[in-house]
């Protein structure tokens, strides 16, 4: 017998018989049709975790939330908090148009993991009969897609996306949100963090989709007796990743021990940039 | 190729069968279960849906989560009858909302007044589900 010839792929003609490219489309217009309404889609990263990025989202939301429509969807499947600091809670209504996010404080629109999983619980996910294996990756890139076309977010001024830490994440949901508006990136004044949210910037640069600013969280501590501000961190990672990336250092916010926000005029040019106004 | 049929056995794996139009030979495409389920992660079915997708069905059939995060949103519907609750509630607590609506829809689109076992496999032939 000699030797065997297989057609390729792409030599066969006609209909892809498995639809399954099909269905991966319509899942992609599905994001594409409910965001429809959504004037603004935000993204707030960092690279690294423990820099504030959450109370800075939950900051920001209630801030802008005084004057437009606010939704804030957690994307950080595994530690998940926005939920908790703006008071969301559950259960989730599943309507014919969709699950209906939770509104929490200042009517901000809010969709979490937390709200899906029992208290202190990890994320994890159902393995299949016979395959304890659990294709992980796959089911969080499908669960964040879920979470854009299948929440009933309405007509909204301004979406912040809080993303888990590092840059691939935004490419991820850039591929789901070709209209990204921008991202905002947080860091504290460290060098260390310096140098992991600019490599997180640098990656995220591949997804074309603009750096907003910089808010560099910590900056300082406040004396609750004299009101003076001293440094928590040596370093002004703040300045030095706005030099280096041309955007502008929107805010530099004091340690807040509390978690509460600062007022609303610290934040007032990071509000400008989100909703497109700086 | 023309696609004809698809087939999970309840193992974990998965068979799709495709009909060559020209010479009528069928063929088996065989995934094992890593393969099986990475196609269910993508939220796909070989071959095209039998049923619209639901809200957050990925999500709320694989996501280990609260049985209580979700509550359906369905007034006026065909009611169950006390065999039906109890093979539904064998459904894994966390996607039985989305089951029993499937089940729910296909019913009141036929006027059916009453779920019973016999209306909940009718609808699995016509559906083609699995498992459900």
């Amino acid at each position: 017998m000699g030797p065997v010839t297989y057609r390729t792929y792409h030599q066969v003609t006609g209909e892809d018989r498995s639809r399954a490219g099909v269905q991966v489309k319509a899942q992609h217009d599905r994001v594409t049709e409910r965001l429809e309404a959504v004037r603004r889609v935000v993204a707030v990263m960092s690279g690294k975790g423990g820099v504030g990025k959450s109370y800075v989202t939950s900051w920001l939301a209630r801030a802008a939330a005084a004057t437009v429509r606010v939704g804030v969807l957690d994307a950080d499947l595994r530690s998940p908090t926005v939920a908790r600091l703006l008071g969301a809670k559950g259960p989730l209504r599943v309507a014919e148009s969709g699950v209906e996010p939770s509104i929490a404080a200042d009517g901000i629109a809010v969709f979490s993991t937390d709200l899906l999983l029992d208290e202190g619980q990890p994320l994890r996910w159902r393995s299949s009969v016979g395959a304890p294996f659990v294709w992980r990756g796959v089911l969080e890139a499908g669960a964040l897609r879920e979470f854009l076309s299948d929440v009933a977010w309405g007509s909204l001024d301004l979406l912040l996306v809080d993303l888990p830490p590092g840059g691939d994440c935004v490419t991820d949901l850039y591929q789901l949100v070709p209209s990204l508006a921008g991202i905002l990136a947080v860091t504290i004044p460290s060098d260390e963090a310096q140098h992991s949210v600019a490599r997180s910037l640098r990656a995220a640069q591949g997804s074309d989709t603009p750096i907003l600013g910089v808010i560099e969280n910590m900056s300082g501590y406040r004396c609750p007796g004299c009101a003076g501000v001293q440094p928590l961190f040596a370093g002004a990672a703040g300045q030095t990743l706005a030099d280096e990336f041309a955007v502008p250092l929107l805010a530099r916010l004091p340690f807040r021990p509390l978690g509460d926000g600062p007022g609303p005029e610290a934040l007032a040019p990071a509000i400008r940039a989100v909703l497109g106004k700086a | 190729m023309a696609f004809e049929d698809r087939q999970a056995p309840g193992d974990g794996t998965f068979a799709a069968s495709y009909l060559c139009p020209d010479c009528g030979r069928r063929m088996a495409l065989l995934a094992n279960p890593t393969e099986t389920q990475l196609l269910g992660s993508l939220g796909v079915e070989v071959g095209g849906r039998a049923v619209d997708p639901q809200p957050m069905e990925l999500v709320r059939q694989t996501l280990a989560g609260r049985d209580d995060a979700f509550v359906e949103d369905a007034p006026g519907r065909p009611r169950w009858d006390v065999r039906s609750e109890e093979r539904l509630g064998r459904v894994p607590g966390f996607v039985r909302g989305m089951v029993k609506k499937i089940y729910v829809e296909w019913a009141a689109e036929r006027g059916i007044k009453v779920i019973t076992p016999e209306v909940m496999d009718e609808a699995r032939a016509d559906l083609g589900l699995e498992g459900m």
